[in-house]
């Protein structure tokens, strides 16, 4: 394990990329845009990714999993961000199973991760309560009452979070709003009364929902851990997310590049391929440079989460995200006005590039908010 | 394995035995007491010369070369242990100079056996300080439009031309050249001709910098006679060797650029250069552009230095890695963001050129931060090697 591959990892990225490519191409995306679908996502695709051994990398076996850990699931990741494939990966393997895996003693936390590793079910994250990610801002909050909890508040851009049976949400037993202590987790049905959850129509196609928790009661086994000492479990969860999401991130970054190239190699003006113009060359090449520098802090970050180097892991997480945000910003870009007029169409795909790209930066932290969380561990 | 525990152990006690106490602490960026080697450099602490002696006793400057050609002929596994205790007992390189890092590469490549036994060594004990003559006048980006005529004289090469920009040329003992012997064939017509720098006729002149400083000189050849044994490959063979070299040449800048990025000359971090500037409020610094730009540019020296590391592990693969071609300008870049970052931090304290009331770090910092802008010039400009990888990495088509 390390900053190159072997053959194992090699042939993983090869599976997965095969996969994405027949299984869920872009055109998955598109028809599961123009059909308007209900849940989002390919459910049989899901079954079959569940099969394949990708919902379980992160759980134990013990718990039903198969314990491949985040360098095997970033390449799987990385492979469905090649053709934006829409999936609950992001949302329930990493998020969600981050957070109940922390959960050790919880039974209820032990049996979603066994559905998790099956396949069988899809969890969210609500912790965002604005459309910026404020981590240490929450206003949502579990008042106990009789033996269990009563949550109100109001979670936002919620990945997955129409479709999912079941909820992790971050709430508030005490303290004041931007405390960073008085956080608690909670395992909340989907369906359950006083949760109403509002599908947002995004640019990017992808699933997301604001989710309005009125009154709404659970019982003391939803809480998760121990209560009002989330914050460890939260920061372990949405780092695990930074990092990846940045490898969906690379994944995009790369094939966005990559079709990009072969246009400059095609597309010909004045009798020449404009590939060969260097006001073109200079920037493809420094798109090029982007994807190299992202390679080697992804991996890094994926195998310092694997060897529990917590200290390593928090600074990395925001290295890894600030990077690729820059990195697939500059991409996207560059990748419409290289592709011309006929990249500002619906029929190309790398309109869908730029928007999914967009939704992913401002997803888990912008990169001023990671430049800022990497001055803070560092100490300035 | 025993053999190799019992050669450790034997490296440990020599190294223990021989490193001069006077060299314990890290060798600085361009510090007077870089052992370049040579019979015209002069060293502030004489126990540099003392080390680059010992270890070339023991042919351990360069272990894993032949005995014959100056090194200690060492298997791979002996010569990483080597590394290894040098590298614990926080031992200086005991040379470090062009000819070890880019002319004794292309020797061993493309030499005659003749020609290794008689230049190697002395660049392996740190005798022959080199210097290299490729870019004219008239030639920079488009290296190889060079003029310098090499004429066949029958028992001696006749040359007659002039260099620039070649480094320390005045301090050097030996220039290896790019001459032109076929005024025919633009890439064909180069060779590559080791010359003598006590040969009459060649007169070597320092360059005054921005930087104030004079690293660079002129070199003029006029009627300067050079046998014939000198030439490294036939005639017009010499622009493949050039651009093998340069290979090296290019390694090297990014990996000492690289060296450098921590922080200031003396090793204060930026961080710590900012709050003591800009003022420090709850422990980070005040002002938060600042903070932010600091940030900016530590996560980047993290993301190069990864990609050295991974471009090291992938060259021991397959070939040179593919990554290695962009961490030259990378690491150009990089070094002149870090100087422009100190200057905004330090304001006019850091454009003070001499004397009091400005620190010496003050001072040094004015200066580097001039030379730092050569970074993107030397060995190949930016925009040279950004053409490379477009063409030779993306495929894109001239």
């Amino acid at each position: 394990m390390g900053l190159v591959l072997d053959s194992e990892q090699t042939l993983l990225r090869n599976t997965a990329t095969d996969f994405a490519r027949t299984r869920l191409p872009v055109t998955n995306l598109r028809k599961l845009r123009d059909s308007n679908d209900a849940t989002g996502f390919d459910g049989a695709a899901w079954r079959e990714m569940a099969e394949l051994g990708w919902t379980g990398m992160l759980i134990p076996e013990e718990l039903g999993g198969n314990g491949f850990g985040h360098f095997g699931l970033g390449l799987v990741i990385e492979a469905l961000g090649r053709t934006l494939a829409a999936t609950p990966m992001q949302s329930t393997v990493v998020l969600a199973g981050t957070a109940l895996a922390q959960a050790k003693d919880s039974t209820v936390a032990t049996a979603a991760l066994a559905r998790i590793a099956a396949g069988q079910t899809v969890i969210a994250f609500a912790l965002d309560e604005s459309a910026t990610h404020r981590p240490s801002h929450v206003a949502t909050t579990a008042r106990r009452q009789g033996s269990g909890y009563v949550l109100n508040g109001l979670k936002r851009f919620v990945a997955d979070g129409h479709v999912a049976d079941q909820l992790v949400v971050v709430a508030r037993t005490a303290g004041s709003v931007s405390d960073s202590a008085g956080l608690s987790l909670f395992l909340v049905d989907g369906n359950s009364p006083g949760v109403t959850r509002h599908r947002l129509s995004m640019a990017d196609s992808r699933n997301s929902a604001d989710i309005e928790l009125k009154n709404a009661e659970v019982p003391a086994a939803a809480l998760l851990g121990t209560e009002g000492q989330a914050g460890p479990t939260i920061e372990r969860t949405l780092d695990a997310g930074r990092i990846l999401l940045a490898a969906e991130m690379f994944g995009m970054a790369q094939e966005a590049f990559e079709t990009t190239l072969a246009y400059l190699k095609q597309r010909k003006q004045f009798d020449a391929p404009i590939g060969s113009f260097q006001a073109l060359k200079h920037r493809a090449v420094q798109m090029y440079t982007e994807i190299e520098l992202s390679r080697s802090v992804l991996y890094e970050a994926l195998t310092a989460l694997d060897e529990g180097r917590d200290a390593d892991v928090a600074r990395l997480a925001s290295v890894c995200k600030a990077r690729l945000n820059d990195a697939l910003h500059l991409i996207t870009n560059e990748a419409i006005q290289m592709h011309g007029g006929i990249g500002m169409t619906d029929q190309v795909d790398v309109g869908l590039y730029l928007k999914r790209a967009r939704v992913a930066q401002a997803s888990l932290g912008n990169a001023a908010f990671h430049r800022d969380r990497y001055a803070a561990l560092a100490g300035f | 394995m025993s053999n190799l525990e019992a050669f450790r152990q034997e490296a440990r006690d020599w190294i223990a035995r021989n490193y001069p106490q006077s060299l314990r602490t890290p060798l600085q960026v361009e510090s007077p007491d870089t052992p370049w080697g040579g019979r015209k450099t002069r060293y502030d602490n004489p126990d540099v010369q003392v080390w680059m002696d010992r270890m070339a006793e023991r042919g351990w400057s360069t272990p894993e070369w032949k005995p014959e050609h100056g090194g200690a002929g060492l298997s791979p596994d002996a010569a990483r242990v080597l590394r290894e205790e040098l590298r614990a007992a926080g031992c200086r390189p005991p040379v470090f100079s062009f000819g070890l890092m880019m002319l004794a590469p292309v020797l061993q490549e493309f030499a005659t056996e003749e020609q290794k036994q008689r230049f190697l060594p002395p660049i392996a004990r740190g005798e022959i300080r080199w210097c290299q003559g490729y870019s004219e006048p008239g030639a920079g980006s488009d290296l190889a439009s060079l003029r310098t005529r090499a004429e066949d004289m029958g028992d001696h090469w006749l040359v007659n031309g002039q260099k620039i920009w070649t480094s320390y040329a005045d301090m050097s003992d030996w220039i290896f050249c790019l001459v032109r012997t076929n005024p025919e064939s633009k890439h064909g017509g180069i060779s590559f001709l080791l010359i003598d720098m006590t040969s009459p006729g060649i007169e070597p002149r320092p360059i005054q910098l921005i930087s104030g400083k004079s690293p660079f000189c002129e070199v003029f050849f006029t009627d300067v006679k050079v046998p014939k044994e000198n030439m490294i490959g036939k005639p017009g063979e010499g622009w493949k060797i050039a651009k093998r070299l340069l290979q090296y040449e290019r390694t090297n800048i990014s990996l000492s650029v690289q060296s450098g990025t921590g922080g200031t000359p003396s090793g204060k971090s930026l961080a710590q250069l900012a709050k003591d500037h800009a003022g420090e409020s709850d422990g980070r610094i005040a002002d938060a552009h600042l903070r932010e730009a600091v940030a900016k540019f530590e996560m980047t020296s993290e993301a190069i230095g990864l990609t050295l590391r991974r471009v090291t592990a992938e060259s021991g693969k397959a070939g040179p890695s593919a990554a290695s071609s962009i961490t030259k300008a990378l690491g150009a870049q990089h070094n002149k963001d870090k100087y422009e970052l100190m200057l905004e931090i330090m304001g006019q304290s850091a454009l003070g050129w001499d004397g009091a009331p400005f620190t010496g770090e003050e001072i040094e910092i004015c200066h580097q931060w001039l030379r730092s802008k050569g970074n993107s010039i030397e060995g190949g400009t930016s925009e040279i090697q950004t053409n490379i990888v477009a063409k030779q990495v993306l495929g894109l088509p001239d």
